[in-house]
Parts: C-alpha cells; structure tokens; sequence
C-alpha cells in the first residue's frame, strides 16, 4: 500500500509537468486550430535556459524558474510572429509542417551549442519527509504544488480577465471576434506567450526531478503531452489537466507494477482503447457534422 | 503518340543506366548509396502521400509500417533462408515484409472508420511508438540492440525496380474507380458517402496499399543497411516522410518525387556543415513553407502520371480541392 502511494507522488509529479506542457498544445489548438509541434522542444528550451542560468550564473531555485518563463514565453511569441503568422491564411498541414521545422531547428540548434547531455546541479536544498514509510521529498511538494498554482493562475486569466475572454471568444469564432474590435493578432501572441511559458516551467521542473537534460528530450514527452491534451479533448483546458494527469499516472503505475520497458507499451494502449471508447476525449464535445 | 513514348525510354534508360551504374561503377559507392536512398524515400513519400494527400487524413506514424516490413523481411532472409537462396527469394521476402505491413495497416485502419483529423493523428502516432516498444521487447529480434545479418541485397536496380512499381501501383489506384473514392472522401466525407462511395472500403484500401508500401520501402531500407533497431522508426523518422510529402507537395505523384529527392539531396549537400547541417535544413524548410505555402509542386501533377483520357479534364477536380485548402 505504501509503495502504491509512493508511486502515486510519482505519477502526480510526472502528472503535473505532463499536464503544464499539454496546456500549451491545448491553448493554442483553441485558439488557432494549429497543432505547435514545435511545443516540445519549447519545453527543451526551458530546461536548457535553466541550466545556462544556475551553472553559469548561479541563481536561486525563483530567478531562474521567472528566467525561464520569460525566455520560453518571448521564443513563443518570436516563432509565432516569424514561423506560424504569415500561414494562417495558408493550408493548415503547411503550419504543421513550418512548426515541425521550427521543432527540429531548436532541437538542432541547442545541440550544435551544447553536444554533450548536460547535468542541472540541484538548486533547491532536498529534504525528505517520511509519513508511516511513505517518503516525501521537498522537490515533488515544490513541483506539484506550483503546477497546480500555475494552473490556478491561467484558469483565472482564461476565465476572469479581458484577454481570458477574448481568448474564449476567438475560440468560439474566429470570423466574428475581429469585428468586434479585439485584437486577434496581440491575444493570439499573448496565447504563445502564456503556452510557452507554461511549457518553460515544465521544462525547468523536469530537468530539476530528472536533472540530465539533452536537446532531445522534448520530443518524446512533447509527443506524449500532445497525446495526453488530445485525451483531455484538445482545445480545452481543463481536459489538458485530466489527460496530462491520466498519462503520468497510466506511466508510474505501469512502470512499478510491469518490467519498465513495457511502460510505453502499455501507456499507448490504455490511450488508444480510451479515445476508442470515447473519440472526442474525456472533456470534448463532438461537434456535429455538416454537409 | 509523342507523350506516350517519352516515358518508356525514360524508364528503359533509367533502368539501363541503374544496371550499368554498379556493373561499371561510373558513380562511386557513395553516390550510388544515395541514389538507393532516393528510390527508398520516393517510396515512402509516395506512400504515405496516399493517406495523407490524397485521402486528407494526417497520419504521422508511417516509419510503424516501416519497422514492420523492415523486421519482417530481415528475418526471412537471415533465420529462414541460407545466403544463397535470400539473393534469389528477396523479393518475395520484400513483399512478405510489405504484407505484414499491410495487415497492420488493416488494424490502423479501423479507428480512422470513426475518427478523423487529429484523433486519427493520435492512433498514428500511438501505434508508432507502441510497435517501437513491441519491438524492444522481442529479445528474439534483438530487443533493443536491434538486429543484424542481412546481405546487402538492395541494389541500384531492386530499389529503381520497386520505385517504378510503387509509382505504377499509387498511380493506377489514384485514377481508378477506388482512388476517386480516396478523393471524395478529401473533398467531403459525408457528401461520398451519400453518393453511395463505399467509405469504410475505400479507407480500408488506401490504408492496405499505403502500409504496404511502406513494409516494402522497410524491407529495402534493411537489406541496404544491414542493421536495424527499433530506435531507427521512431517519431523522426516518421517526421521525415511527413516533411518530403508536404515539401514535395501534396496530391501529387510528381510531388512525392520531387520532395523526396529534394529533401534527401539536400541533407547529403549540406554534409560538410556537419553539426550545423540540421540547423539549416529546417531553416530551408520554414522558408519554403513560408514562400511556397502548398509545397513545391503546389497541387500539380506532371502530365505524365495523369492518364491519357483525363487529362481533357484536368482542370476539372482543381476547383474542389482548392476550396478543401482555404
């Protein structure tokens, strides 16, 4: 039973990260209909920064992760306005493709900077605490704790704040909204702005609990956000949360009951029989088709 | 009379120059590697370009197929069949690997029946990374060493021969009654099915004919390398076709072609930049995407692929798909 809850402070910490990246793909699938394959990689780009500013500059566990937010959040807004914002009158495979090249640009270029995997040396000071044989380290009360108040934060600006609306509003109709005077072209970069940054976190607190990082690593858990945001139902916000929560758990829980290389296996699976039973995701709504 | 017989002697001097290019060796090995390469990526564009131009559905798994027909095909050759009789019996190991494919192809197929866009993009991508685990799993196989001992069968002329099919193949799919279906079910899927096109059937059949190929360009790739492991059919490898069909141009042979030779030249040209090679492919790639929105060949075909009787009308489907892309 103890190792079970164990695993389950595993799942919630992989959970949390999962679930702050597939908030990224899902806040911009709702707003542009656009798939950013190149979010992964922004969350790479977190981590790296992250790394550049506690080995070379040495700050604390707070400057770093805002340093983080913002560098993420600015490449964001710098890929939407240079990469995505000339297509969007073009097909929509054609946005794809430009982000997937964006994806394997940063990949590539982070690698060409820095060839080697590097080490993130820990930054917060990591105490344990051990309730009846169930041990809690102060790194996955921090991760999850400040997931869950980043999601706090964006829940409030998406539903109490005038660009949360004009967020909401675009994504209910993208024709109208512009001639009700909202500045599509300002939300749509704040959107990036806020995704990335989200995405920035996520690749700080991942290179804190798994402190190896390469420039790789953002493909395979981007790919696995972007399926736990298709679960959640993508394009919505709350689904994002469930799905990245729902993944990380399925993955834990695999690996400790199962021999680990059938994690992946096993995780896809239980996914694929989900979006089986339910094809527009746990919080989607199909829409209807018409003729 | 004229356009008819242009392609023939193209084909024939292709296929003369893929015999004597080996057989003298006017080009040496690297080139030649390369031209193998080609003929290996002009299949899967096409391939793919099947599902993912011509029937509008975005699949991003296709290197699962790959693997399949990879593994399949190396295992025959090196646990069934001695090293003499593998040289002889390639080709049925090649399209044995392509069959498994196909039926794999099957089960991915049944989930685009109810799901479409980026949920099928999901069961994609889902099946790629769960044949790779399956794959490292198989200590028979390798596991995740991967696998080795096959031949070097995958000559200049087996690859040209099996471009030219693949070719052949989508190309009579496309303009027969079937790949009409495949294009309806782009244009308006609801709308197909009420004019009594068998939706499910046509789906199952691009599916089958796609991952065949597929199987078919994995079982080459094997036998030219050498060595396989589950890493190699990954989500990049997968990433690479998708860029050479959308760079190419989608719903479009010639396309295909062209996108697979640009993509896979490019990346042998810029070689010497060694670590920065990557960086600038995918800068080349935004600025092509952002210049050419459509891909090089934009939607058009090479008069050569489109059968004789239609290209009277060839203005006549534009109209259609152009009101798909705005």
């Amino acid at each position: 039973m103890t190792y079970f809850l164990q695993q389950g402070l595993n799942a919630l910490q992989l959970g949390s990260i999962y679930a702050l990246i597939a908030l990224g793909y899902t806040m911009v699938y709702g707003i542009l209909s656009m798939i950013n394959f190149a979010h992964g990689d922004f969350f790479m780009v977190g981590a790296f920064i992250c790394f550049v500013v506690v080995t070379f500059m040495g700050l604390p566990f707070v400057p770093a992760m805002i340093l983080s937010i913002i560098g993420v959040s600015l490449l964001g807004v710098i890929v939407e306005r240079a990469a995505y914002k000339p297509l969007r009158q073009a097909p929509r495979v054609s946005a794809i493709i430009t982000a997937l090249g964006v994806g394997i640009f940063l990949e590539n270029f982070t690698l060409a900077l820095s060839p080697y995997p590097k080490h993130i040396p820990a930054i917060i000071e990591n105490t344990s605490w051990t309730f009846g044989g169930l041990t809690i380290s102060s790194l996955q009360v921090i991760i999850i704790l400040l997931s869950l108040a980043l999601m706090t934060v964006l829940h409030f600006i998406v539903q109490h704040t005038r660009v949360g609306m004009a967020m909401r509003a675009i994504s209910w109709d993208k024709n109208v909204v512009p001639l009700m005077g909202v500045p599509v072209n300002n939300v749509i970069s704040i959107t990036f702005a806020i995704g990335s940054g989200l995405g920035g976190a996520a690749g700080m607190m991942y290179g804190m609990a798994y402190p190896i990082i390469d420039p790789y690593m953002g493909i395979i858990v981007g790919w696995k956000a972007f399926i736990a945001a298709v679960v959640g139902g993508i394009g919505n916000i709350r689904g994002a949360v469930i799905g990245g929560y729902i993944l990380g758990a399925t993955e834990i829980m695999v690996a400790a009951f199962f021999p680990s290389t059938y994690r992946d296996f096993t995780a896809f699976s239980l996914l694929l029989i989900l979006l089986i039973v339910r094809p527009y995701g746990i919080m989607g709504k199909p829409r209807p088709q018409k003729v | 009379m004229k356009a008819r017989l242009w392609p023939i002697i193209l084909i024939a001097a292709g296929f003369i120059l893929s015999f004597a290019i080996p057989y003298f060796g006017l080009l040496d090995l690297y080139v030649q590697m390369i031209l193998i390469y080609i003929c290996i990526n002009i299949i899967l564009a096409l391939s793919l370009n099947l599902i993912n131009g011509y029937m509008g559905e975005f699949s991003v798994g296709h290197a699962g197929f790959m693997s399949a027909g990879a593994y399949i095909s190396a295992i025959i050759t090196v646990k069934c069949l001695s090293s003499a009789s593998a040289a002889w019996l390639f080709p049925f190991a090649v399209i044995a690997g392509g069959v498994g494919a196909a039926l794999l192809g099957l089960i991915v197929a049944i989930p685009s029946f109810r799901t479409r866009g980026d949920y099928l993009a999901i069961v994609t991508l889902a099946f790629n990374m769960i044949i790779k685990s399956v794959l490292e799993n198989i200590d028979a196989v390798g596991g995740a060493r991967g696998f080795l001992g096959m031949d070097k069968l995958t000559t200049l002329p087996v690859a040209f021969f099996w471009t030219l099919i693949t070719i052949w193949v989508i190309r009579n799919f496309i303009y027969s009654n079937y790949g009409r279906g495949v294009l309806s079910i782009r244009e308006d899927e609801i709308a197909s099915d009420l004019m009594s096109v068998n939706t499910k059937q046509v789906k199952l059949l691009a599916f089958v004919i796609s991952s065949f190929f597929a199987g078919v360009a994995g079982g080459l790739f094997a036998h030219l390398l050498q060595f396989i492991n589950p890493r190699m059919f990954d989500i990049i490898k997968s990433t690479d076709i998708l860029i050479m069909v959308y760079l190419g141009g989608i719903g479009s042979i010639a396309g295909s072609i062209l996108g697979a030779t640009v993509y896979t030249l490019l990346l042998e040209i810029l070689r010497p930049l060694e670590i920065w090679r990557m960086v600038i492919m995918p800068l080349i790639l935004i600025f092509l995407m952002l210049f050419r929105p459509r891909g090089i060949m934009g939607l058009k075909e090479l008069t050569w692929f489109v059968p004789v009787l239609d290209r009277i009308n060839s203005n006549r489907g534009v109209k259609g798909i152009r009101k798909w892309f705005s």
